[in-house]
């Protein structure tokens, strides 16, 4: 019985049993569509005490925003998080792994893991598979050796600078660090700054939106501000768009479905 | 059902190269299906139509499934996947509850979804599914993936298939929270009927399925044939 289910369960890595059908799909003209992307304004910068990372919190398939509120600074350790830019899967997923990678790490060393080892985990993970996984990052955290800030591309090839910015909107993002950013600023000047600059990018590039997150990494504290700036909040409705009940027609009801569990004398469902 | 979707793929595949060039698999066999969150209740609701591009084969083709007693997942893109996914995705709900000895909540299902698609990264499942739920403390639960497993998961409302543009515009507009289990059937029946109308992918009757915490109302809508 062990065995039977553990062929039926999934081995590590990637399956590739698919792409001959699908390219045989894409031979005969028919289109392979994409994976949701993050068109994404994602920045981080060194203070005086630590780093803060921040982000938009759009997502967008094609011209379409297909979620208005997501999340792109992603848990790595509890002294280090992640933004990310690109393929929505990759950067989900990837740091997902790395994140319990280094959870095991430090069980097994009994100390908590520095920042360059997720870096080289993360890059080595992206280098390995030469760019098909397109996650673009910043990495930032702090450790026995003090605040860092990475960032990470598709590639494997990383970078350390004190202040970074990337996604679409990080031009319009760098351009508020490479004009107001200088060394050890504090606390609340730094926050306000990634707060502008990603709000750069929301107002001034078509793939970011919505509200600004931001995460700021000290020594042995962690601050999560989900929705640090919302200036894009709805308006409340006018009117509202309730039917009477009864106006949809429907056929006689019919019995709903039977769900797909097996039938079992056990009662398991408590 | 299993020459249904085998059908689909020899057509898939054996398609004169003019008439399917520039079309997308995702738009090969037309699909809508949305679910919203009510007040203790969610709804979840798909059209009924099985095309070959232009034309349509089936107008009972079943999307969604009820995976578990308060659990349903639509399944929106090519067909033939949606059949293998829902088979290999009901044989992994079967396990867990035989190893778990308790039934999968939804939360736990999406993740589960999502790293079966994952696995795909380099040869994805051509589908776009939605998870909508109550679990065991009878929240509403919905969430919605990309082909490779990307989970979203918004509060109000989750859209997928040819007809997602115009679903988001109906959703975007009608939907509002708190609603109770019969005015959620309202909301969603209309935007699932007037998104269906405006595209010609999709529609042919619609099924709508509303997750109480006393039970299951499924009802098949009244809708254009067209």
């Amino acid at each position: 019985m062990q065995l039977q289910t553990e062929q039926l369960q999934s081995a590590a890595g990637f399956k590739f049993d698919n792409v001959k059908r699908n390219q045989l799909l894409a031979d005969k003209g028919l289109k392979l569509s994409t994976a949701k992307k993050t068109g994404t304004t994602i920045v981080g910068l060194v203070f005086k005490d630590g780093v803060v990372l921040g982000a938009d919190t759009r997502a967008t398939s094609g011209p379409i925003v297909a979620d208005k509120n997501c999340e792109k600074i992603h848990y790595l350790a509890p002294n280090m998080y992640c933004c990310g830019a690109g393929t929505a899967a990759d950067t989900e997923f990837t740091t997902n792994m790395v994140s319990s990678q280094i959870a095991l790490h430090s069980l097994d060393t009994g100390r908590e893991a520095r920042v360059v080892t997720a870096m080289t985990m993360l890059k080595q993970h992206l280098f390995r598979h030469q760019g098909y996984i397109g996650a673009s990052l910043i990495l930032g955290g702090y450790d026995v050796t003090g605040p860092h800030l990475f960032s990470i591309h598709p590639h494997g090839s990383t970078d350390k600078l004190p202040y970074l910015t990337d996604g679409s909107g990080s031009l319009a993002a760098m351009s508020m660090f490479e004009s107001r950013w200088r060394p050890s600023m504090s606390r609340e000047e730094a926050i306000e700054l990634v707060k502008d600059a990603i709000e750069a990018g929301i107002f001034n590039d078509m793939g970011s939106g919505s509200n600004v997150d931001v995460c700021v990494i000290t020594q042995g504290n962690v601050e999560y501000l989900r929705g640090y700036s919302r200036p894009n909040q709805r308006v409340e409705k006018e009117q509202s768009y309730t039917f009477a009940r009864g106006t949809t027609e429907y056929y006689v009801p019919r019995a709903a479905p039977q769900p797909a569990e097996v039938a079992s004398a056990m009662d398991t469902s408590a | 059902m299993k020459l249904r979707a085998e059908l689909a793929i020899k057509c898939a595949t054996h398609e004169s190269q003019t008439e399917s060039r520039n079309h997308s698999i995702m738009q090969y066999n037309g699909s809508a299906i949305v679910a919203m969150v009510g007040k203790n209740c969610v709804a979840i609701a798909a059209d009924k139509r099985l095309g070959q591009q232009a034309l349509t084969v089936d107008m009972d083709f079943e999307k969604v499934f009820r995976m578990t007693d308060r659990t349903f997942i639509g399944l929106s893109g090519l067909a033939a996947d949606v059949k293998t996914v829902h088979d290999t995705l009901r044989m992994r709900v079967n396990l867990y509850k035989h190893r778990e000895e308790r039934v999968i909540e939804p939360k736990t299902m999406a993740h589960l979804v999502s790293h079966m698609l994952y696995e795909r990264r380099f040869g994805p499942y051509y589908i776009e599914p939605i998870i909508a739920g109550l679990d065991k403390d009878n929240k509403p639960y919905i969430c919605a993936t990309d082909l490779i497993g990307c989970l979203s998961l918004p509060e109000d409302f989750v859209v997928t298939g040819t007809a997602s543009d115009n679903l988001f515009g109906m959703c975007e507009s009608l939907w509002e929270p708190e609603l109770e289990p019969e005015d959620l059937f309202e909301t969603i029946s209309q935007a699932l009927l007037n998104a269906v109308d405006r595209d010609a992918m999709s529609g042919w009757g619609a099924v709508v399925h509303i997750i109480t915490p006393d039970g299951v109302i499924t009802r098949d809508i009244k809708g254009r044939m067209d």
